[in-house]
């Protein structure tokens, strides 16, 4: 198996993937008994009313057609329309995806930052007390939602020593120029939130891929040339420890969209995820549909570039020849 | 001192669930009614005081364990009875003696279909239930077991190669018995174990998520109590009493603390080098 | 090297435990190896030769406990940081150990790990750096040390990943250099040849050598003295030619009778161990 065609095979299940998930978003929203249009314009809505929203929007035609439309869309790049309000999912989305994208990446670096050391301390430190308060303080990461954690940081840091404020946001970049200030304090209480639950279950991951590092051969050898177990651990183990690093973070990636959308709500951040929540509110099926397949595409994208980079992360996937093969 | 979190972890656990059952039958007072001033300090009467509508918190965290149980159990049943017996056959489609490349091809395509779920977490497939049909304590059950499936899928197919590799499994199948005979006599009593530690480690996501849910409104609707709904309503008076919002969420981290622990704790009674549960 | 009075490496007393339950496992063990001397060490699994490497280089798990002294050059070990040890190692003493497939770093090129041992002790440019890793390459018989050095370990086969451990352990010239079962893992055919360039490397580096082996036959090739080793203690200890023709202990008779197979007259039957050393049902050991 040459490298192109490992490629494309991957190519091939993100596609395949992708038209599962939709079709499992589609079958969900549309399918479930139920008058589509009844259902949006609620049990009070006249029944000639229910009838022009129906024609309007070609509710009439079977769901195949709709499903066929739909998908049909998003080869331009439309996510559809809202039936409530006839704006494109896109427009609404567009101006919120930015906080959404900061709060994320912030809060997987600051996770990153944290769990790596932590994870390395409760691998060297494993028999001793160093990595058993290492390993509990994960423990209580791992039980906390990540909304209570949110809470708790506003009651110690906004209510308490009013440090930071306690919701809201303020864009970047405003019309009267950069709020670096103002956009920054309103992000550090939310990215916090999310960063200890992420943090603490990175942390498993690290301490476990590292444990292993300390008792393969090549760290002994790496030892036995003159290495101190810090610096071995560091130069080799975290390259080979990377992999298992990797691929959690990217399983993680689903439910740190989650976090975030429940974390924008706790701190009323205007990002997708209270985009989200209002429209499940108002029963605007469009909105929820678009916007709920926007996220799961970007998480089957980011798996589909984790399990890319492997072949760029080990070696041993690049000749194509597995692991453990020798050629003479 | 080594089997520490697991007592520890089974009686959080048993705390949790005695709350749950116990408020079937008994709780200090109704946890509809208002029985006392609004916000009122903890005292003898309320040991934990009163909400913003001046019931009686104690009483109505004792019932929110009700949900939070429920939720949990019915959601990982649902996850074990649609996981499992995918990742049996695709586990032992991919055995030895399967029907070779065919076989091999069911497994795979089984495991792949199956991995698209994992981009849904539960949350989001609550939403769209909620978006379709309204949010009740079904739709949060629904979303939270289907999300978990793939999870279980995977850890038994995971556990069925490792025991379809195994000499007995051989010897059953040589002597007669069916495929699904040896799946059932054989296969499962062995892999039950690594299914239950995963049982334990599901659950405590669960509830993770079902506190979310509640605290969005995509779950039990009121006027039954949630923790995570009590979180919501505390964190609307968090700046005159932040205390209303501690205690639910502390219900909530000691129920997924108990669960983690006890999750940790059978896996090390079963094989400390057990790594694939996740 | 400041030439002392004392040998090279002098133990004394070496006394290994583990775990919280102290089961030790070397029972104060001493013996010397003198500069350019090479010593083997025999024994059966269990019998606590790798343990004794592992101390020496200061390599044992966390939860060892290690008592009395280790001497190189003079120099106390037991009791030395991480720090300090760790300036010896790959340095005046290295380690080559027994199954050379997994003992490289999978994600690094042969010739970086290589370079990373000559670099961490010497302070070498970039580019002579790769020039001594390729000559030393070449050195351990690698044909085309150019094209092994960009190479990952997958890419090379047991032999070849072990003459890249030697020399990964021999490029800066240690004074001692201490082997466990470094061919038990190779091919037969590959053996004999990995055994010659050991001992070709050794005499040009003018290093000495601790050659641990079940493998009597094996050790009296590259060896001048042998220790034997019999649960956690030394029990024979002397020449090559003493041993195998005055063996003092009765384990060490039968091993020598065990290791001449082709010397036994058709007819008899063979010897095994048993015959010189046997352990009871109670575990109590002596002659028969």
């Amino acid at each position: 198996m040459s490298l192109t065609s490992a490629v494309l095979r991957r190519l091939l299940l993100f596609a395949a993937s992708l038209v599962g998930a939709s079709a499992l978003i589609f079958v969900a929203v549309n399918a479930l008994p139920g008058d589509v249009a009844q259902v949006m314009l609620g049990t009070g809505a006249s029944p000639e009313a229910v009838a022009a929203l129906r024609e309007r929007y070609g509710l009439d035609r079977p769901a195949i057609v709709r499903y066929a439309a739909w998908i049909g869309g998003l080869a331009t790049g439309d996510l559809g329309t809202s039936y409530l309000t006839g704006e494109s999912v896109v427009s609404q989305v567009a101006p919120r995806l930015g906080v959404t994208l900061w709060l994320v990446s912030f809060a997987i670096v600051v996770a990153l930052v944290v769990a790596i050391p932590q994870g390395m301390v409760a691998a060297m430190f494993r028999r001793r007390w160093q990595g058993a308060v290492a390993s509990a303080a994960s423990q209580l990461g791992l039980a906390v939602p990540a909304f209570y954690a949110g809470i708790l940081l506003v009651v110690v840091f906004a209510v308490k020593l009013r440090w930071l404020p306690a919701n809201g946001y303020r864009p970047l970049i405003g019309d009267d120029g950069w709020h670096v200030r103002e956009w920054a304090e309103r992000l550090v209480l939310p990215v916090a939130s999310l960063a200890v639950v992420q943090a603490s279950v990175l942390t498993r991951y690290v301490r476990s891929a590292f444990v292993e590092v300390l008792s393969e051969d090549w760290f002994r050898t790496a030892r036995s040339v003159g290495w101190t177990r810090w610096r071995a651990l560091w130069r080799h183990g975290v390259r080979n420890a990377a992999i298992s690093v990797v691929t959690v973070l990217g399983l993680q990636l689903a439910t740190m969209l989650v976090g975030a959308i429940v974390v924008e709500q706790v701190f009323s951040l205007p990002g997708l995820g209270t985009l989200l929540l209002t429209a499940v509110g108002n029963r605007d099926l469009q909105l929820v549909q678009g916007v709920v397949l926007l996220l799961v595409g970007a998480v089957l994208v980011i798996n589909l570039l984790v399990d890319l980079s492997y072949l760029a992360i080990d070696p041993r996937l690049r000749d194509g020849g597995g692991r453990g093969g020798g050629s003479r | 001192m080594k089997r520490a979190p697991l007592y520890l972890g089974a009686v959080l656990v048993g705390l949790v669930v005695l709350a749950a059952l116990g408020s079937l039958v008994w709780t200090p007072y109704d946890p509809a009614a208002i029985v006392g001033p609004k916000l009122a300090a903890p005292s003898f009467a309320h040991p934990v005081g009163t909400d913003h509508l001046g019931r009686d918190v104690i009483s109505r965290l004792l019932v929110g364990a009700r949900a939070t149980v429920a939720v949990g159990v019915v959601a990982v049943a649902l996850a074990a009875g649609g996981g499992v017996p995918l990742g049996l056959i695709a586990g032992m489609s991919d055995g030895r003696y399967a029907q070779g490349r065919r076989g091999a091809w069911l497994s795979e395509a089984l495991m792949r279909a199956v991995d698209v779920l994992y981009a849904f977490p539960a949350l989001l497939l609550a939403i769209l239930l909620a978006a379709a049909v309204g949010a009740s304590t079904a739709t949060a059950m629904v979303a939270i077991g289907v999300a978990t499936i793939p999870a279980f899928a995977r850890i038994a197919r995971a556990a069925t190669l490792t025991v379809m590799t195994q000499d007995f499994v051989l010897a059953a199948r040589a002597s007669g018995t069916s495929v699904g005979a040896t799946a059932v006599r054989h296969v499962l009593p062995n892999i039950a174990p690594v299914l239950g530690v995963q049982a334990s480690v599901s659950f405590g996501i669960a509830i993770l998520a079902e506190a979310g849910l509640s605290y969005l409104g995509l779950a039990t609707p009121p006027p039954t109590p949630t923790w995570g709904r009590m979180l919501r309503e505390g964190q609307n008076v968090l700046f005159g009493a932040p205390e209303q919002a501690l205690w639910p969420g502390l219900a909530i981290a000691v129920a997924v603390l108990g669960l983690n622990l006890l999750g940790d704790g059978l896996r090390d009674l079963l094989d400390p080098r057990l790594r694939e549960v996740s | 090297m400041t030439p002392s009075a004392e040998p090279l490496l002098v133990v004394r007393d070496l006394r290994v435990a583990f775990g919280r339950a102290r089961n030790e496992v070397l029972h104060g063990l001493s013996f010397t190896v003198g500069a350019r001397e090479r010593v083997g060490v025999i024994g059966e699994s269990g019998s606590g030769k790798s343990v004794t490497a592992l101390a020496v280089m200061g390599l044992l798990a966390e939860n060892a406990t290690v008592a009395g002294s280790v001497r190189l050059h003079g120099r106390e070990l037991v009791g030395l940081g991480d720090r300090e040890l760790s300036a010896l190692r790959g340095d005046q003493l290295s380690m080559v150990f027994q199954e050379p497939m997994t003992a490289l770093d999978p994600t690094m090129t042969v010739g970086r790990q290589v370079a990373e041992v000559l670099r961490l002790h010497q302070d070498t440019p970039h580019g002579t750096a790769r020039e001594r890793v390729v000559a030393m390459l070449g050195e351990v018989g690698l044909a085309d040390p150019e094209r092994v050095a960009d190479a990952y370990p997958h890419a090379l086969s047991g032999g070849q990943r072990q003459r890249c451990v030697l020399a990964m352990a021999l490029i800066n010239r240690p004074d001692l250099v201490i082997c466990d079962e470094p061919t038990t893992a190779l091919d037969v055919t590959v053996q004999a040849r990995v055994l010659r360039l050991l001992d070709a490397e050794l005499d040009a580096a003018e290093a000495a050598c601790l050659f641990i082996s079940h493998d009597l036959a094996v050790v009296s090739q590259v060896c001048s003295r042998i220790l034997v080793m019999l649960d956690g203690e030394i029990v024979e200890d002397g020449s090559v030619g003493d041993v195998f023709t005055r063996p003092r202990h009765s384990y060490t008779q039968g091993l020598v009778a065990t290791a001449r197979l082709d010397q036994v007259p058709p007819g008899t039957r063979l010897p095994t161990v048993e015959d010189f050393y046997a352990r009871d049902a109670g575990g109590r050991r002596g002659a028969p």
